[in-house]
């Protein structure tokens, strides 16, 4: 038996109304788009800038909502949902990994990771965020501040965040986007590792043809359509 | 998670960070300028309401210019009532050649029946309660004189023709008028004393007091028959008027220096407005992250409001400890003017600060609040992702509307909080545009300079509307203590140096028709010339145009008490100096002797009485009807002998009056006043001088009082200032940054620096001095009737200090964004 549907877009867009002053009618950024990723899959979105990734991201992982379609997430219809409902279903089912990391600069590495536990309020936060540090290499790092750790490290940090609450779907946005070759292809064996012994999704989106290759499926978008 | 915790975390976190400074610092200076002021009056207050209930040294009081019958002492005695009288009268006290103006108090035993008196065995001495009153033959005097007269306990003054003993220091006594204390030093001897010293003769200015205690039911039992009894011209005054005069006096002086404390609100609110959109550009990010992660608006909304609550809080707490010792500056300033212990302040004051935090923090940080939590989560992924943008127009209303109710509770008197919004509104109009003229006059400056200060001028034009709010914020602060420094110093000068230098400068009063001759003759022989003697008649006005006086409505104030007090009349042939006809004809010879009587403008403008209307007097008990002849422009402040009524020769002549005179002495003549007191002990000398001095002091202590006040104004614009280095931080550490990669030296960068808020102080320093001087010369011109003397210290101390304290406080500010190598800032971005 195949494992069940864990995120489905189904004919998706996205259009905005142009800049003030422009004599151009509405953009079109993403075009009827309609997927479906099962639980434990990995899927790469590929495409040149503007084609509407982080887009398309940002309507999956609910950030946004789509202009038409809709999106299930776990079971949740995204787009019924408003502003609040769609954090709780974040909170509960979504971890994220940025390119420019996004950790707060005011918190140490473990409060960092401790940070979306204690959104969901969990007492434990703490000794579960100090486990996963351990486990991504960064146990004797956790009480520093992200501008002490090196750009890989803090993507570690990032990562760890995003695997602490055992997500259904983590979303990657560009991961390895500001590390150097080396240092990017150490975090993405370890969002692989994570990613299969976690059994989460993960929809990862890359401008890295031999990243996309890791995944089980890519899709193509070229300028708001699905090209592959 | 709770988001108390989350809201304890990070408030600790941006405290760290300095995000929160400003902000802090900001609600601070709100809550150190309100409590400073609030401590201190609330002092005062609470010292005049622990002194009402003995404020009259009785429980009833009379009074009168008349000596009082005994039937009233008699009566009330008979009711069960004690009783005490007292005389009071100006005179001068002379110790060999030096003469004081003083307060002559006469008491009787008994005295006071309400309260105690307190006296010290030396000046400033430790002092103690006493139940006794001064011996005959002796006197308690206020401390002040054991200095300016330079005696000590055991010296023997002179007070008209009678020589007292200094037994002691008179401390305090009930009825001095507490809280702000009447100019003259009291002196205190028995009633029994009073007729050797002579000074009271017929036609004396002395006030006569009767004073009675007794039971609630015996006093109202009395004050009702003494209300039935008592003659014109008899006061009776009992607790409940006397704390409402004093309450509306001090409610007068608090408003005052309330106000004044505003301005430092009003300043610190536009750095809380400006100090919360930093916060909100500075957590915008952390929210997007926050709500990606699953946090709910509530939530959000619940951090930040946690979070500035308990900044506020924390403003509260710190900014009134700070007040509270800033009050004892003020009661220190003000020493001489509060003649009584003040008892330690209220907690009041805090409710205030608090109230007033809050409302700054909903009117000016939680508009900009609300739109953070409005961020949208998709930021995490595009920067150029923002939250809908606030209605500002809505959340200025309510700005506004908070700032109101502040002012209102502050002040309760809405005309007067309408007349400020709209001032402050006007005022902020034009120092806005001639902010905004001289920010435009940088731009054509910026050629013909070197780099760094081509770089600090085209700053301040870029950042234009900043540096517009930066000036006039900086330069309000700075004007207004600027302006208080010339009217303390340039203005009271130049009207005193307006006068004449032959200008009368000691006025004779109550001298006796018999004493004409030989006082004119003592003159002469001292050299003090022949000034001309003026009758002086006191009379009440009893009808105008047959309508009693009493039965007159509409009236003034001013116009009341004209109605309501003795009058002085006078006689004379011609037009006295200083006089100018503005209707009506001044008589001739042939008038002589006419029931006509010439008016000054006052009576004209508050009573409305015009030539050819009919007025009546009572002249001891006789009754005296005149038409108006004309009336007069008066310059009083000619310091020569003038009066509001003024009758032809022979309209008066059957009545039993007392002459005056004034004359100029200069310092080597001032001893013919000793021996003129010895020879006419019944007339008293007023040393104009010396009261001028006095009213001099008294202006001093008030304006650096106020002065006091608005240092605070001044640190609320400093903390403007800092909003504005804090909310540009981020683009000048990256412009610093982009410079020094260009190869400019930080030298090079922070002398830019300096040179922008150099620019920044000196605008402000132009602006306070030049509003400061027109304001000074409005002043000048319409209320001191002087000629406006151009003071360049004024300009020299608004431009060095304008430029030195915005300069200094800017750049050191700005020193750490500067100091951040270039590397760092650009991995960043």
């Amino acid at each position: 038996m195949s494992d069940p549907i864990v995120l489905e877009a189904q004919h998706i867009s996205k259009i905005v109304a142009s800049p003030k002053g422009s004599s151009e009618g509405p953009l079109t950024i993403l075009a009827d788009v309609s997927l479906a990723v099962r639980a434990g899959e990995s899927l790469a979105i590929v495409g040149a800038s503007g084609a509407g990734k982080s887009t398309l991201l940002a309507l999956l992982a609910g950030l946004d909502t789509p202009s038409t379609g809709k999106v299930l997430l776990a079971g949740n219809d995204l787009t019924a949902l408003d502003e609040d409902g769609r954090a709780a279903v974040r909170g509960r089912h979504v971890g994220f990994v940025f390119q420019s990391f996004h950790l707060v600069p005011a918190l140490t590495a473990i409060e960092n990771v401790m940070l979306p536990l204690e959104l969901l309020g969990r007492a434990d936060a703490r000794a579960v965020a100090a486990q996963v540090l351990e486990q991504v290499g960064l146990g004797a790092r956790t009480a520093h501040y992200p501008k002490q750790l090196s750009g890989g490290e803090q993507q570690r940090v990032a990562i760890a965040r995003a695997f602490v609450t055992r997500p259904a779907v983590l979303f990657a946005d560009e991961p390895t986007g500001n590390l150097d070759t080396a240092t990017g292809l150490k975090v993405t064996d370890l969002l692989f590792d994570l990613n299969r012994s976690t059994g989460s999704t993960l929809i990862l989106v890359t401008h890295d043809r031999t990243l996309a290759l890791r995944c089980n499926r890519i899709l193509e978008l070229d300028a708001g359509h699905t090209v592959s | 998670m709770n988001a108390l915790r989350f809201a304890f975390r990070n408030l600790w976190r941006d405290l760290k960070s300095g995000e929160l400074s400003v902000l802090l610092l900001a609600l601070m200076v709100a809550v150190l300028s309100l409590t400073a002021v609030g401590f201190f009056t609330n002092r005062i207050s609470q010292a005049v309401r622990a002194q009402a209930t003995e404020v009259l040294a009785a429980d009833l009081r009379i009074e009168s210019s008349h000596p009082l019958p005994g039937v009233y002492f008699a009566t009330a005695a008979a009711g069960g009532l004690r009783t005490a009288q007292l005389s009071q009268l100006s005179t001068a006290i002379f110790y060999g050649e030096t003469s004081q103006l003083t307060s002559l108090i006469a008491v009787s035993s008994g005295y006071p029946l309400r309260g105690t008196v307190r006296i010290a065995a030396a000046a400033f001495g430790k002092a103690f309660a006493t139940r006794d009153i001064p011996k005959p033959g002796e006197a308690w005097v206020d401390a002040r004189l054991i200095a300016q007269l330079d005696v000590g306990v055991g010296s023997t003054v002179q007070v008209g023709a009678a020589r007292f003993r200094i037994a002691q220091i008179l401390d305090y006594r009930p009825d001095q008028g507490s809280g702000f204390v009447n100019l003259a030093p009291a002196v205190l001897v028995n009633l029994a004393d009073i007729d050797a010293t002579q000074l009271i003769q017929p036609g004396s200015r002395v006030t006569y007091a009767g004073l009675f205690a007794g039971t609630p039911s015996a006093v109202a039992g009395f004050r009702e028959w003494l209300n039935g009894t008592k003659r014109p011209g008899e006061r009776i005054e009992d607790l409940d008027e006397s704390s409402r005069q004093l309450n509306s006096a001090i409610e007068r002086s608090s408003r005052f220096l309330n106000l004044a404390s505003l301005a430092s609100v009003l300043l610190a609110a536009v750095a809380v407005a400006m100090g919360a959109r930093r916060y909100v550009s500075r957590h915008i990010d952390s929210v997007a992250l926050m709500k990606c992660m699953g946090a709910p608006q509530r939530f959000i909304l619940s951090i930040s409001i946690t979070e500035l609550l308990l900044v506020g809080m924390a403003a509260v707490l710190l900014g009134s400890t700070q007040g509270y010792f800033a009050q004892e500056g003020l009661a220190w300033l003000l020493r001489d003017l509060i003649r009584t212990d003040l008892p330690p302040a209220s907690p009041q004051p805090i409710l205030l600060a608090l109230a007033t935090v809050v409302a700054m923090l909903v009117g000016f940080a939680l508009p900009p609040l609300l739109q953070l939590k409005n961020t949208p989560p998709a930021r995490v992924l595009r920067k150029s992702v923002e939250a809908p943008p606030l209605a500002y127009g809505l959340s200025y209303v309510v700005a506004l509307a908070a700032l109101l109710a502040i002012v209102w509770v502050l002040v309760r008197d809405s005309d007067l909080v309408f007349g400020l919004f709209f001032g402050v509104l006007g005022a902020g109009v034009v120092l806005a545009l001639a902010g905004f003229g001289l920010v435009r006059l940088t731009r054509k400056l910026r050629g013909g300079v070197g780099v760094s200060w081509r770089y600090g001028l085209a700053n301040v034009s870029r950042r234009g509307g900043e540096s517009v709010v930066q000036i006039v914020a900086f330069g309000l602060g700075l004007m207004v203590l600027l302006l208080l420094a010339v009217v303390r110093n340039d203005l009271l000068k130049d009207w005193q140096r307006s006068l004449p230098n032959d200008v009368p400068n000691n006025f004779l009063i109550n001298i006796r028709p018999d004493e004409q001759k030989p006082l004119l003759a003592y003159l002469q022989q001292h050299g003090l010339g022949q000034p001309p003697l003026f009758p002086m008649i006191r009379a009440r006005i009893m009808k105008i145009n047959g309508i009693a006086a009493q039965d007159r409505t509409g009236l003034s104030e001013r116009g009341r008490s004209f109605l309501e007090r003795e009058q002085n009349l006078t006689w004379s042939a011609q037009l006295p100096q200083d006089n100018q006809l503005l209707s009506g004809r001044w008589w001739s010879a042939q008038d002589a002797g006419k029931p006509l009587v010439s008016i000054s403008s006052e009576y004209q403008e508050t009573l409305h009485v015009n030539v050819g209307d009919r007025m009546s007097f009572d002249v001891a008990g006789e009754s005296i009807e005149a038409q108006v002849a004309s009336v007069r422009k008066v310059r009083w402040d000619g310091f020569r002998p003038n009066f509001f009524l003024v009758f032809p020769p022979g309209v008066l002549d059957g009545a039993a009056g007392t002459y005056m005179t004034s004359v100029y002495l200069n310092a080597d003549q001032r001893p013919a006043l000793v021996g003129l007191v010895r020879q006419f002990p019944s007339v008293s000398v007023f040393d104009v001088d010396a009261i001028l001095k006095q009213i001099r002091s008294v202006i001093d202590r008030a304006s650096l009082a106020v002065q006091y006040v608005f240092l605070f104004t001044l640190a609320a614009g400093v903390v403007v200032l800092l909003a504005a280095v804090q909310s540009t931080r981020d683009e000048r550490r990256y412009e610093s940054a982009m410079l020094r990669t260009l190869g400019a030296s930080r030298r090079v960068v922070l002398q830019g620096v300096a040179a922008e808020f150099s620019a920044l102080g000196f605008l402000s320093g132009v602006l306070a001095a030049t509003g400061a001087s027109g304001i000074g010369w409005l002043l000048a011109d319409r209320l001191f009737s002087v000629e406006y003397a151009f003071d360049p210290w004024l300009w020299l101390l608004g431009l060095v200090c304008g430029t030195a304290l915005v300069g200094v406080s800017g750049t050191l500010a700005t020193r750490r964004v500067v100091n951040t190598p270039p590397i760092v800032t650009l991995r960043q971005d």
